[in-house]
């Protein structure tokens, strides 16, 4: 099972942030500090694998990619497969390319709900169901036409933000 | 952009409560604006944060939705990237769930999967009727957060009523693909949180697992979980299921879990490897995707390591991936691999060497890490010198980390089950003196340990043990170093302790005074001090007993003399002394005597006034002895020994203080002393083992320290002692050749370099010289230790104490496997034959657990809805079972065929006696159930 995702950008800030079993807030900072402690000590072209049986019990690794200014991390246990964890860092990556098109720290800063929108339709409950990011894509687009249809919070607040800004 | 950020309207209040809430609404920052004002805030977020949330706490009481939503989409942002608690919000996230307006919906149900926390569901109860509405319906958008909220929930009172949901959810043929799946993986939590639903959703899994199902892989990935967490035993019955996924799917997802589903059934059933090794084999030539044949390596390695044909094509393909020069993640997991071949298959090792000695000098700490790993691993009897020695020279080029890593493996490895792999102590000793002159050393705890625990448990390795002491102590530059200290105390306390070893005592009493133990902690300088006394006391009864030897041809009071003699255990002049007599009466004079009571006495005087008791108390001591000393005439002039019967009462009383030798002691020893009378032990204390008896965790097999008669002991150490005399008798001949490590090269002298010296490596500058030295080593030699390995002092029930651990953790898992164990056996109703998969013994064994009650147990389950609806389930898939059944009869006839003919006779004779035995059991327990008996079809597909 995947025990947690997290992105963050290589300063140790944290833009995506899932766990997938109960970790109260506390603990949850702990761990990506510790995460974030662990990789910005790895040199470029190491493995992309770290041990985590100190952080996240035993027999659990996690996995990364760093990408420009952004580190993609999944942690999981002996029930997954490393280089396919490393390979589904690809699909969301790939997915989050398709959305944002040239992709960049600030769109993931900016666009928290749909990533989230994003992830969930790749892992439900710490289990992978879909590894295509084209049916990604689908769904989140669905979900996204649906949103808009009705989406009043929006409307209102850039209305009035645009009418105070002129 | 001016509303957008946080304003003073944050303080206003208005009496007119719609007015405030549309003013709320209005100026209210959206979760971007919020983002935005975040990111420029001059005095950073954190200053900002307690601003939103205090605005977030009064925006999400509003009763407008579209405030409240956007509150609680800001809240849910704080959160998760702040790791802000939000529980105290789960109420208003709740409130959300029933909105019409699907952004909001789905916000709530972000914020409440985020949110949701064990101490907050209580809640849910309330929202479990919108959590029934959203699970029913069409859109995918709605039925999936609420699914997953469900799971998070992990409460079984949701479960118990939202099952049936769930189980309509995953049968249905309306819902698209993407659900179900989510639905299955949903399921997995439930069985564990309720092991009994397993009865109602397991069928529904096993009938999805087929290979054209669009749910493959959530079934898939259900069962990997569930064999993975569970007893691996109670999925045997599905092991035809899996087979065919194996052989018919072409998902690389599905055959991945596929496979290690496999990896944890096939030690339990060896015949499965015979159906697994050609389509596993098959995959590993034609795949293309790494991660699927990674993954039949590893499960080659760790199902069936005994069939050779795989193992090796295993290798080759494993080889590729340790040669990937460009791809570290390739290299790291080759040699990970390897890593679980179990010891009999150290040729793959062997084979590897090139690479892996070549991996100690990656740049990738995890590679580095793997391949000394596997280096370890690799350590017999015959080798570990030779291992050793190249790794702690290693060591001294390697950065501190790894330096530390590499030293602490060989700690372990040689430490390992009372060093069982160290034949030459001598060898280790030194090997242990030179280790904690690298530069890089930290691991002084660890080495303490070991040279005090080989000092009480090897007699043989004494000698070397103090002369190897006597090197740390009498160097100056160790003591400036605070990694080192723990070393040097059990170095001191070495010397004082078998200070009869010792070629020179006054050489060490005067290393134990130096100025320098000023830099020393208190608690290592008190050991220090202690070693003062017993050297003093050593050098005072050794002057008494060496003169009086000496002057036994004259007038001695034989009978006074020779008691002191017997009460020194192993004294000077005993045959196995290092020193000899005439040595001795060199050293002692009385001149050299009276300076060393000078120099105690000006090295200590300090510390009488010190602040830590224990240094004060000890240096106290010994001044206290010193002063009794006072006025003693150790020599006259014309070289007379001087009977001055002063000395020989305090000589006598310092040997009576020292003789008591000082021993391991067995973790049980405590248990072997007898109850004394009158003393109720088990009275008031019985009921403590029930509540203990759960968490209880025995203590590690740890050494503590008691005085212990020297011959007195057990039975077995009076055995020993006479073999360990002749043994060092034998040793002493020739302890020369083992003093120092043979290959000490250009270096030469007997003596040790200055500490620290990074010169002291041989000039190993490039690998290629490490793998000729590994060349040697690794190979594994046949010839016998030239040496007989001295007796290492343990006790039988330190060992058991380790199994103990294990056995209560097996008692952990139950419940799920039992259920499972009741669906997969009996609640399909196609009992006894499926069960014969299993071998012989371990079915034997399942028969005899569930047993008529666990049988009664389930059939009494109160939940009738779930008990319905398993029943129609159930019904539907016997008969699908049966066609599949056909089938499936069909495929596999042939390979039966075969296989029949590979037997003998004689085998094949004892397996159906077996069966038939099953056959009985079955059917009695059939009769129990009212299930016809003929169903001995599973078995005979599967093998």
């Amino acid at each position: 099972m995947i025990r947690a995702v997290i992105v963050m950008n290589t300063q140790g800030k944290p833009r995506l942030v899932r766990f997938y079993e109960f970790q109260p807030p506390e603990k949850q900072k702990e761990l990506i500090r510790s995460i974030y402690g662990v990789l910005s000590s790895r040199a470029d072209n190491l493995s992309n694998f770290v041990q985590t049986d100190a952080m996240f019990g035993e027999d659990t690794r996690l996995v990364y990619k760093h990408l420009a200014t952004m580190y993609f991390v999944f942690v999981f246990d002996s029930s997954e497969n490393e280089l396919a964890m490393l390979d589904l860092i690809q699909v969301f990556v790939e997915t989050l390319e398709r959305c944002f098109k040239n992709v960049c720290e600030l769109d993931l800063v900016f666009n928290f709900v749909k990533l989230h929108t994003i992830l969930d339709e790749i892992i439900f409950a710490g289990q992978v169901v879909e590894t295509s990011s084209e049916e990604v894509m689908k769904a989140v687009d669905e979900i996204a036409r649906l949103e808009k249809s009705t989406n009043p919070i929006s409307i209102v607040t850039k209305s009035v933000a645009g009418r105070l800004g002129r | 952009m001016a509303g957008v950020v946080p304003s003073a309207t944050a303080g206003g209040s208005s009496s007119n409560r719609s007015a405030s809430s549309l003013v709320d609404s209005l100026f209210q920052p959206s979760l971007d604006g919020m983002i935005k004002s975040l990111r420029s805030a001059p005095g950073g977020e954190s200053a900002l944060i307690p601003r939103f949330l205090s605005e977030i706490r009064r925006e999400i009481r509003s009763t407008d939705n579209d405030t409240k939503g956007a509150a609680l989409q800001k809240l849910t942002y704080l959160s998760s990237i702040y790791s802000i608690d939000m529980a105290w919000a789960a109420f208003h996230a709740l409130e959300l769930l029933p909105s019409p307006n699907p952004a909001l919906k789905r916000s709530a149900f972000l914020a409440a999967s985020l949110c949701f926390h064990p101490s907050s569901t209580d809640l849910l109860p309330l929202a479990t009727h919108q959590l029934r509405k959203d699970l029913q319906s069409p859109k995918f958008s709605f039925s999936v957060p609420a699914l997953h909220l469900l799971v998070l929930s992990s409460s079984s009172d949701l479960a118990l009523h939202l099952s049936d949901d769930l189980l309509s959810l995953l049968s249905s043929s309306h819902t698209t693909p993407h659900v179900r799946r989510c639905a299955a993986a949903a399921s997995l939590a439930i069985i564990r949180l309720v092991p009994n639903y397993a009865h109602g959703f397991l069928p529904k899994l096993i009938e999805v697992l087929g290979p054209s199902s669009p749910l493959l892989s959530a079934a898939a990935g259900v069962f990997c979980e569930l064999v993975s967490s569970g007893d691996p035993r109670a999925y045997l019955p599905l092991a035809p299921d899996f087979h065919r996924v194996l052989l018919e799917c072409r998902d690389n997802w599905v055959l991945i879990k596929i496979l290690k589903i496999f990896a944890r059934l096939t030690p339990l059933e060896p015949r499965l490897s015979r159906k697994l090794v050609d389509p596993i084999c098959d995959l590993m030539r034609r795949s293309s995707a790494k991660s699927l044949v990674f993954e039949c390596i590893r499960t080659v390695f760790f199902g069936f390591p005994e069939q050779e044909a795989a193992v090796r094509l295993a290798v080759e393909k494993l080889k590729e991936f340790v040669a990937a020069d460009d791809d570290s993640n390739l290299r790291y997991l080759g040699l990970q691999a390897m890593t679980i071949l179990r010891k009999d298959q150290s040729w793959v090792v062997e084979e590897n060497r090139e690479a892996i000695v070549k991996s100690l000098a990656d740049s990738d700490p995890n590679i580095r890490g793997e391949a000394l790993r596997l280096i370890m691993s690799m350590v017999f009897e015959n080798n570990i010198v030779d291992i050793s020695a190249v790794l702690v020279h290693y060591a001294l080029r390697s950065d501190p980390e790894f330096c530390n890593e590499i030293l602490e493996a060989i700690l372990f490895t040689c430490g390992r089950n009372f060093y069982e792999l160290v034949i030459d102590f001598d060898w280790y000793v030194s090997l242990l003196g030179e280790m904690v002159r690298n530069p890089h050393f930290i691991k002084g705890d660890e080495v303490e340990r070991q040279l005090i625990d080989i000092g009480l448990r090897v007699k043989d390795a004494r000698l070397e043990l103090v002369r190897v002491a006597r090197d740390l102590l009498i160097d100056p530059a160790l003591l400036g170093n605070n990694h080192l200290h723990r070393v040097l105390s059990a170095a001191a306390w070495i010397s004082g302790e078998y200070i009869k070893f010792s070629k020179n005592p006054l050489e060490i009493l005067e290393a134990l005074l130096q100025p320098r133990i000023s830099l020393l902690p208190s608690h290592v300088r008190a050991v220090y001090i202690q070693a003062v006394f017993k050297v003093m006391g050593f050098c005072i009864i050794s002057y008494v007993n060496v003169h009086i030897a000496s002057d036994s041809s004259h007038d001695v009071d034989k009978n006074a003399g020779s008691e002191s003699l017997d009460a020194f255990e192993g004294d000077t002049s005993k045959p196995n002394s290092p020193v000899g007599l005439s040595r001795m009466k060199e050293l002692l004079t009385s001149k050299s005597i009276t300076y060393i009571l000078n120099l105690i006495v000006t090295a200590l005087a300090p510390f009488s006034e010190c602040e830590e008791v224990e240094v004060q108390e000890r240096a106290c001591n010994v001044l206290g002895w010193i002063h009794m000393l006072d006025g003693v005439e150790w020599k006259t002039e014309d070289g007379e020994w001087s009977k001055d019967s002063k000395i020989m009462d305090i000589s006598k009383i310092m040997a009576g203080v020292f003789s008591e030798e000082l021993g391991p002691v067995s973790v049980n020893a405590q248990k072997r002393i007898p109850v004394p009378e009158g003393l109720e032990l088990k009275e008031n204390l019985s009921d403590l083992v029930l509540i203990l008896g759960k968490d209880y965790i025995p203590p590690l097999p740890t050494i503590s320290i008691s005085l212990q008669k020297p011959f007195h002991s057990e039975d077995k150490e009076t055995e020993l002692t006479t073999e360990s005399t002749s043994l060092l008798a034998e040793h002493r001949k020739r302890h020369g050749l083992y003093y120092l490590p043979t290959d000490k090269g250009e270096n030469g002298s007997n003596e040790y370099p200055r500490a620290n010296d990074s010169t002291l490596s041989v000039n190993l500058d490039n690998t290629e010289e490490l793998l000729k030295l590994t060349d040697q080593s690794l190979a594994p030699r046949k010839t016998k230790p030239s040496k007989a390995r001295p007796t290492v002092v343990k006790f039988n029930e330190d060992d058991d104490l380790t199994t103990y651990s294990r056995h209560l953790k097996e008692k952990k898992e139950g419940l799920l496997t039992g259920a499972v164990r009741d669906v997969l056996l009996f609640g399909e109703e196609k009992p006894s034959s499926s069960q014969k998969i299993l071998s012989e013994e371990s079915a034997e064994k399942m028969v005899l657990e569930i047993s008529a009650s666990s049988i009664a147990d389930s059939l009494h389950k109160e939940d009738f809805a779930v008990g319905e609806v398993e029943h129609k389930i159930s019904n539907s898939r016997k008969s699908k079972h049966h066609s599949h059944g056909k089938e499936r009869h069909r495929h596999h006839r042939k390979s039966e065929d075969i296989e029949d003919k590979i037997h003998s006779t004689t085998k094949r004779g004892s397996h159906h006696h077996g069966r038939h035995k099953h056959m009985q059991k079955g059917e009695s327990r059939n009769a129990l159930l009212d299930v016809a008996p003929h169903t001995q079809v599973v078995q005979d597909l599967l093998l």
